[in-house]
């Protein structure tokens, strides 16, 4: 049976691990390969880096951390945060990442789905959407980091991301990240039934009952950063927990 | 020492790092080597992407020849996601081209699945053990169960091949070195078992 995924996701600022609240806030926790390594021991299905930095020379850190991370991980990780173009992302795939997450340069240039999708194929493709629900209750698509609104509509430009070739979706609700009040359920459940493709939700963790909830409202896996960085959620007793509300989730053994 | 092929569609360096933290000693072939004394104790088939230009990779890089020799001398080989596509007849993916024609019959587009392709931890079943770990899979297209089958997974109403075995060739279906300690820990066995 295919289990659900549980995904820590890193945020990393000049190749070291913070994790942003609200989007904003940052405080250091430490090193992306070394912090890799614990996830995948205490038995995380995947991870997520986001690189947040700013800086033009964003690309020379990358490939440091990116390629540190892949040395010791056997498990697959993706790599987001400023991907602008397919070469780029076939250089973080030739590095050792699974696959690439792409956000704002997507909404920029959607041509960019497809011709990462066509060099890549389109399991190594994540389109990571960033929304908060409008007044009419709807979601809008929001950019750079869910400081710029784009007007667009979230299910129109999920289904255009699947049909351009992207094999996920990574959908992160601005009005519940955070807030560890749980993952906005209606959200996925919208995204789950406009695509075929899996749907990774994100943002509002607290407790082990808001994964339930994720996943019963159709997410094929579960982000989370906060909950698991500062050790509030531990990832065995989460998926023990899981396991017993009838969630199928993989139990895995320590590698030394 | 074992030779990852390299054939422009494989994600080498994953299985190579793999092998390292396993302790195995492997080398990257982009060729065959011209001598047969240097060719390495095992072969390892990666893939990633789709099998039309996979295969004609294996062609344009000489290795075509090179594995049907390798094969036809009953030497160890394990194919990996689409690594192990190749091995097969062939693939419904794309019907132009022939696959390596080891493992019994095509590998076909899955059926009966809510959600393509299919990614995630999946559960492997040997049918004689009753053993099911998870193993990490990502792909769209797979062997049928068939004759050469070892273990199979399925998919909501999909059954297929995740472990093929003919002689001393082995296919997964799945990411051995994106599994974690399960997925080494099968690789290494597995390449004890084929005398490796």
């Amino acid at each position: 049976m295919l289990t659900r995924r549980i995904i820590p996701c890193l945020d990393v600022l000049a190749g070291r691990v913070v994790k942003g609240i609200h989007f904003r806030d940052l405080s250091d926790a430490g090193d992306p390969a070394t912090l890799a390594f614990e996830y995948m021991n205490e038995g995380a299905d995947e991870l997520v880096f986001l690189d947040i930095s700013a800086s033009t020379d964003k690309r020379g850190t990358m490939t440091d951390w990116v390629r540190s991370v892949a040395e010791n991980l056997f498990i697959p990780f993706t790599v987001g945060g400023g991907i602008s173009g397919p070469e780029q992302a076939r250089d973080l795939i030739t590095l050792g990442a699974d696959k690439i997450s792409l956000n704002t340069s997507a909404v920029m240039e959607p041509g960019l789905i497809s011709r990462c999708a066509s060099l890549l194929g389109s399991q190594a493709v994540v389109l990571a959407v960033d929304v908060k629900r409008g007044d009419d209750g709807r979601w809008e698509v929001f950019i750079r980091g869910g400081r710029t609104p784009t007007g667009l509509d979230l299910i129109s430009w999920v289904r255009r991301g699947q049909s351009l070739g992207c094999g996920e979706i990574l959908l992160t609700s601005m009005d519940s990240d955070g807030t560890r009040d749980g993952y906005d359920n209606r959200c996925i459940e919208a995204v789950c039934e406009s695509v075929s493709i899996p749907v990774i939700a994100s943002g509002g963790a607290g407790n082990t009952r808001h994964f339930i909830d994720a996943f019963n409202s159709g997410a094929d896996a579960a982000l989370a950063a906060s909950v698991f960085h500062f050790g509030s959620i531990l990832i065995p007793d989460l998926k023990k927990d899981l396991a017993n509300a009838g969630i199928p989730v993989r139990i895995e053994e320590v590698l030394s | 020492m074992i030779g990852i092929i390299d054939y422009g569609a494989g994600n080498v360096g994953n299985i190579r790092r793999a092998l390292d933290f396993m302790k195995r000693e492997s080398v990257v072939l982009v060729s065959p080597p011209s001598e047969r004394s240097s060719m390495p104790d095992a072969l390892i088939l990666p893939g990633v992407g789709s099998f039309g230009p996979a295969m004609s990779k294996i062609g344009s890089s000489g290795w075509r020849e090179a594995l049907h020799i390798w094969i036809h001398d009953e030497r160890p080989i394990i194919g990996i996601c689409l690594g192990m596509q190749l091995l097969c007849e062939g693939s419904e993916e794309d019907n132009t081209i022939k696959g390596l024609g080891i493992f019994d019959g095509k590998a076909l587009k899955l059926k009966g699945t809510k959600k393509l392709p299919h990614i995630g931890w999946n559960t492997v079943t040997w049918p004689d053990s009753g053993k099911s770990p998870c193993f990490y899979f990502v792909h769209s297209f797979a062997l049928p169960v068939c004759s050469d089958t070892i273990a199979v997974t399925s998919v909501d109403s999909c059954v297929f091949t995740s472990i093929a075995r003919k002689g001393r060739a082995l296919g997964f279906q799945f990411h051995p070195e994106r599994s974690g300690s399960a997925g080494l820990d099968l690789l290494g066995e597995s390449l004890r078992e084929l005398g490796v």
